[in-house]
C-alpha cells in the first residue's frame, strides 16, 4: 500500500485500525460530524414511534407533541402556547393561556433540573472516555456524592451559608473522586479492568447507601423513625433557587450554572492544559503515549478521579438543589448515572454535544413523566419508552462504527488510486 | 489491512505475571484457614463475653469470617491448590456452624435465623438464577465476547417467561418463550459486537437499557396496574418420594424445583462440553487465539454467534426461574442486579463451570443469609449484600491472586 516513507503522510489516527474507543470516536467524529448523532436520535425516535403505534394504536405524532409540550420547551417560544392547549385533552386542564404558560414554565424548570444532573453524569463518563476508559460507575459515584451531601448538608449544623454549600459540594465531589479513583488505581497498578471494578463499586455503593438510610441507620432521619429516609438538608446548605417556580414549589437552582461551568472546565482541561493533552494522548493510543514519555498509569488514575469528581458533584447538586433528602427508595429508583453513558456517547464526549444530549434526555424524562396528563398513552409507558430510546441511542452509537468502516473503506480505495500516478512520476 | 496490534487493546483483566505464582493460591488457602480459626477462636470464652458487650449481633462475626474463609478456599481450589483450599472451605463451614450455634444458644428468640435445612434450600434457590446466567456468561466470554448484558437477558427471560406461561397456558411454553427472547437479545448483542465490531461493553450496556425498557413497557402495556395474573402456570417442584422423612436431606432435596435440578445438570453438561469435547476445544481456541483458530479452519464468527446466543438462552432461563419458578410474578426491573452478581460469580470462579457454580452457591448463600437476617438485624443484612461485590473486587484487584480471563476477550475479530 505504501511506497516510501517520504511519500507517506504523517500517520493520522485513521490510517490504521483505531486502537482505542477514543480513537474510534475521534475518527468517527471526523467521518460523521454532527449529522449522525442527529440521525441516531431521529432513528431511535422513529422506532419508538412505531412501537407506540403498534402496541397502543395511539398516534406517535400526538405522543411526541405531548412529550415536547410536557417538557416545557415551548415556553421559550410564546406563540406556540396556543398549540399546547390544542393537544388532545390539554384544554380541560389549562383553560386560560396564563395557566398553560405557568405550567410550561414549571415543566421547563423541571427539564433544566434534569439537564443539570445529566450534564454532570455525562461529563463523568465522557472524561474517562477521552482517556480510553469506560467509566460505567457513574451511578455509584453519584450515590457517594449524594450520601456525602446529606452527611455534610443535613447533619452538620450551625455553619454559615457561605461555608456550608461549598463544603458540602467539595466533600461530595471528593467522595465521587475517591470512589472512581479506586477503579483508577486498580487499573493503573494491577490492570484490573475498570468496567468490572466500577460495576462492583456501583453495587457496593448501592447497598452501603441502603444501609446508611435504613431504619436506625447512621444517616436515617431523627424525626420519622418509620421511614428509611435521611434528615432534610439545612437551610444554610441549600442551593439558591434563581428561577422560582410560579407555584413556589421547586424552581431552578444555581446548580445549573455549576453544570455549565463544569462543561467549560471540561473543555479547558482537555484542550488547554498539559493534563488534558496527556489524557487525550493516552486515550488515542496508550502505547504511543508511553513511548512519548507520558505516564499512562498516572493518567488512568487522574482521568478516573476527575470523572468521579463530576459524578459526585452531580449527586450533591441533586440533593442540595431540589431533593433535600435521600432515602432507600431514591437509591432503588435512581438510574441517572447510567443515563450519563447514553449522554456521553450521543454527545461524542464533547462539551457542546453533552449539553445538547443532556437537554434532549432532560426533556424526554420530563415530558414522559407521570405528571404529564396530556400524554395520549399511559405515562408509565412513556417512561419506559424513554428507556428504550436510551438503549437504542447507545446501540446505534455502537453501530456508528459501521459508518466508520464504510468511510474508511472508501478512503482506502481512493488513496492507492491517487498514489499510483504520483509514485510513477517520482 | 493492518490488524490490531496485540498490546494496543487492554484485555478485560490484564494478566500480571508477578501475581500468578503457584504458591499464591496456597497462601490464600492458608489465609482462609487462618480466618476460619480466628472466627472459631473468637467464640471461645474469654472473647465471646467481651464481644457480646460490644455488639448485639456478635455471632455474625464468625459467620462472616467463615464465609470469607470459604471464599478463599474456593479461590484456591479453582486455581489448583486442593489441599489448603479444601481445608479453608471446611474450616470456614465449621466457623459458620459454630457462629450459628452460638447464635441459637444465646438468643432463643432468634432461633429462626439458622435453620440449616431451610437455609441450604434457600441457598440453592438463590443460586439457581445466578448459576444459569454465570454459565451462560462463561460460554460467551470463553469464546471471546464480553457479556455485561447478562442482566438484561435475565430480565427479558423473567418477563417473557411469565408472559409465555400466561399466554400459552403452561410453564413449558413459558420457558420456551423466555429462551427465544433471551436468544434474540443475545443475537442483537452478537451482531453488533461480532459483525459490526462495536465495543462489546457499549453494546452490552445498550442491551441492558433496552431489556429494561422493553420489559417495563410491555409489562405496563399488557398487565398494567393489576400485575401479572396470580394463577399463572409455575414451574413445578420435583417430589422425590424416597427422601420423605429422611432427616436433613429430605427437606432440601426432596422438594426441589425442577429448575434447580436443571441448573445442576447445566453445570455438569457445560463442563463436559467445554473441556471434554472437540466443540469445547474450538470454543476455547476462539477465545484464546482467534487467528490461530481461523487458520485451522474453525469459523470464528459461527462459534462466537452460537456461544453468545447460548449465553442469552441460559441467562433467560435463570430469569424465567425467578419469575415463574421462585416468585410467581413479575415486577419492573425484578432482577435487580442479579445479572451482575452472576458476572461476579463468573469472574470469581475463574471462567470455569464448577468454579462459577460454587461462586454462585457462595453468593446465593450470602443472599439467603441476608434474607433470613432482617428479623435479626436489618442493617447487617444490608451490608451482607455487598459481599459478592467486595469479594469480586478483591479478586480482580489481584491482591490475593487474580482471575485470568480468556486471552482474546473483548477483542473483535476481523477476518483476513
Amino acid at each position: 500500500m505504501s511506497t516510501t516513507p517520504e511519500n507517506q503522510p504523517p500517520p493520522p489516527p485513521e490510517s490504521g485500525e483505531p486502537t482505542t474507543w477514543t480513537a474510534k470516536l475521534a475518527l468517527y467524529q471526523r467521518a460523521g460530524g454532527v449529522i449522525t448523532p442527529m440521525l441516531t436520535t431521529l432513528l431511535a425516535l422513529i422506532i419508538a414511534g412505531i412501537v407506540v403505534r403498534l402496541t397502543t394504536g395511539e398516534s406517535p405524532i400526538d405522543t411526541g407533541r405531548a412529550i415536547v409540550d410536557g417538557s416545557g420547551i415551548p415556553w421559550l417560544i410564546p406563540d406556540s402556547l396556543i398549540d399546547i392547549r390544542d393537544v388532545a385533552g390539554t384544554r380541560e386542564f389549562w383553560d386560560t393561556e396564563e395557566l398553560a404558560r405557568n405550567n410550561a414554565e414549571v415543566n421547563l424548570q423541571q427539564t433544566l433540573i434534569y439537564t443539570t444532573t445529566l450534564i454532570l453524569t455525562g461529563l463523568a463518563v465522557a472524561f474517562a472516555f477521552r482517556c480510553g476508559l469506560f467509566n460505567i460507575g457513574g451511578q455509584g459515584q453519584f450515590f457517594l456524592g449524594a450520601i456525602l451531601a446529606i452527611a455534610v448538608g443535613a447533619e452538620l449544623t450551625s455553619l454559615p451559608r457561605g461555608a456550608h454549600v461549598p463544603l458540602a459540594l467539595l466533600c461530595a465531589a471528593l467522595a465521587g473522586a475517591v470512589w472512581a479513583g479506586i477503579a483508577g488505581i486498580l487499573r493503573a497498578t494491577v490492570g484490573a479492568h475498570e468496567v468490572i471494578t466500577t460495576i462492583m463499586l456501583n453495587w457496593i455503593a448501592y447497598w452501603v447507601g441502603s444501609y446508611l438510610f435504613s431504619l436506625g441507620g447512621p444517616l436515617q432521619s431523627d424525626r420519622s423513625k418509620e421511614v428509611p429516609i435521611s434528615n432534610d438538608v439545612q437551610e444554610s446548605a441549600k442551593l439558591h433557587v434563581w428561577w422560582p417556580d410560579p407555584d413556589n414549589l421547586q424552581g431552578l437552582h444555581i446548580g445549573f450554572f455549576i453544570a455549565i461551568a463544569a462543561l467549560v472546565a471540561f473543555w479547558i482541561i482537555l484542550n488547554r492544559t498539559t493534563l488534558g493533552y496527556e489524557v487525550r494522548a493516552v486515550g488515542f493510543n496508550p502505547e504511543a503515549a508511553r513511548y512519548g514519555g507520558i505516564s499512562v498509569s498516572r493518567n488512568y488514575f487522574l482521568a478516573m478521579a476527575i470523572s468521579g469528581l463530576f459524578a459526585g458533584l452531580a449527586g450533591a447538586v441533586d440533593i442540595l438543589g431540589w431533593q433535600y433528602r435521600y432515602g432507600q427508595i431514591d437509591i432503588q429508583q435512581s438510574d441517572i448515572g447510567f443515563v450519563g453513558i447514553a449522554i456521553a456517547l450521543l454527545g461524542r464526549n464533547t462539551s457542546i454535544g453533552i449539553f445538547f444530549s443532556a437537554l434532549l434526555f432532560g426533556a424526554l424524562l420530563t415530558g414522559s413523566n407521570t405528571r404529564n396528563l396530556a400524554l395520549p398513552i399511559e405515562p408509565e409507558l412513556a417512561g419506559n419508552m424513554t428507556l428504550i430510546i436510551q438503549g437504542l441511542v447507545v446501540l446505534f452509537v455502537a453501530a456508528d462504527l459501521l459508518i466508520l468502516y464504510v468511510w474508511r473503506a472508501r478512503r482506502k480505495l481512493r488513496i492507492p488510486q491517487r498514489r499510483q500516478p504520483g509514485s510513477a512520476q517520482s | 489491512m493492518s490488524s490490531t496490534s496485540p498490546r494496543a487493546r487492554q484485555p478485560l483483566i490484564a494478566p500480571a505475571g508477578w501475581l500468578r505464582s503457584g504458591s499464591r493460591s496456597r497462601q490464600i488457602g492458608m489465609f482462609g484457614v487462618g480466618l476460619a480459626s480466628l472466627g472459631v477462636w473468637l467464640m471461645l470464652p474469654p472473647f465471646a463475653g467481651d464481644l457480646r458487650d460490644m455488639t448485639d449481633s456478635y455471632e455474625l462475626i464468625p459467620v462472616y469470617l467463615g464465609l470469607l474463609a470459604v471464599a478463599a478456599g474456593l479461590w484456591a481450589i479453582v486455581r489448583g491448590e486442593a489441599k489448603w483450599g479444601w481445608s479453608a472451605a471446611l474450616a470456614g463451614l465449621l466457623a459458620i456452624v459454630v457462629g450459628s450455634a452460638a447464635a441459637q444458644g444465646s438468643l432463643a428468640d432468634h432461633e429462626a435465623v439458622f435453620v440449616w435445612s431451610s437455609l441450604i434450600a434457600a441457598t440453592l434457590r438463590w443460586a439457581t438464577p445466578l448459576t444459569f446466567a454465570a454459565i451462560g456468561g462463561m460460554f460467551s466470554e470463553r469464546s471471546g465476547v464480553v457479556n455485561i448484558a447478562l442482566e438484561g437477558m435475565m430480565l427479558s427471560g423473567a418477563f417473557f417467561g411469565i408472559w409465555g406461561a400466561d399466554r400459552f397456558g403452561t410453564w413449558g411454553w413459558g420457558l420456551v418463550t423466555a429462551m427465544v427472547a433471551g436468544g434474540l437479545f443475545a443475537l442483537v448483542h452478537a451482531f453488533f459486537s461480532i459483525h459490526l465490531r462495536a465495543d462489546q461493553i457499549v453494546s452490552g450496556t445498550a442491551i441492558n437499557f433496552l431489556a429494561l425498557g422493553v420489559t417495563g413497557y410491555l409489562y405496563i402495556d399488557l398487565y398494567g396496574a393489576e400485575g401479572t395474573p396470580p394463577e399463572v402456570s409455575e414451574i413445578p417442584d420435583v417430589h422425590l418420594g424416597f427422601l420423605d422423612g429422611v432427616g436433613f436431606i429430605g427437606p432440601i432435596f426432596g422438594e426441589m424445583n425442577l429448575m434447580i435440578w436443571m441448573a445442576l445438570a447445566t453445570v455438569v453438561l457445560s463442563w463436559i462440553v467445554l473441556f471434554k469435547t472437540p466443540l469445547g476445544l474450538r470454543i476455547r481456541a476462539v477465545g484464546e487465539h482467534p487467528r490461530a483458530a481461523d487458520t485451522v479452519g474453525i469459523s470464528v464468527y459461527l462459534v462466537r454467534y452460537s456461544c453468545v446466543t447460548v449465553s442469552g438462552i441460559l441467562a433467560a432461563l435463570g430469569g424465567a426461574y425467578l419469575s415463574i419458578g421462585f416468585v410467581g410474578s413479575f415486577g419492573e426491573n425484578m432482577t435487580a442486579g442479579r445479572g451482575f452478581i452472576a458476572l461476579a460469580a463468573l469472574i470469581f470462579g475463574a471462567w470455569k463451570p464448577f468454579g462459577a457454580f460454587f461462586a454462585a452457591l457462595l453468593f446465593g448463600f450470602s443472599s439467603a443469609l441476608a434474607r433470613s437476617l432482617p428479623e435479626y438485624s436489618e442493617q447487617a443484612a444490608l451490608l451482607f449484600e455487598t459481599l459478592p461485590y467486595v469479594l469480586t473486587l478483591i479478586a480482580v484487584a489481584g491482591v490475593i491472586g487474580r482471575s485470568i480471563p480468556p486471552a482474546a476477550i473483548g477483542r473483535p475479530y476481523e477476518k483476513q
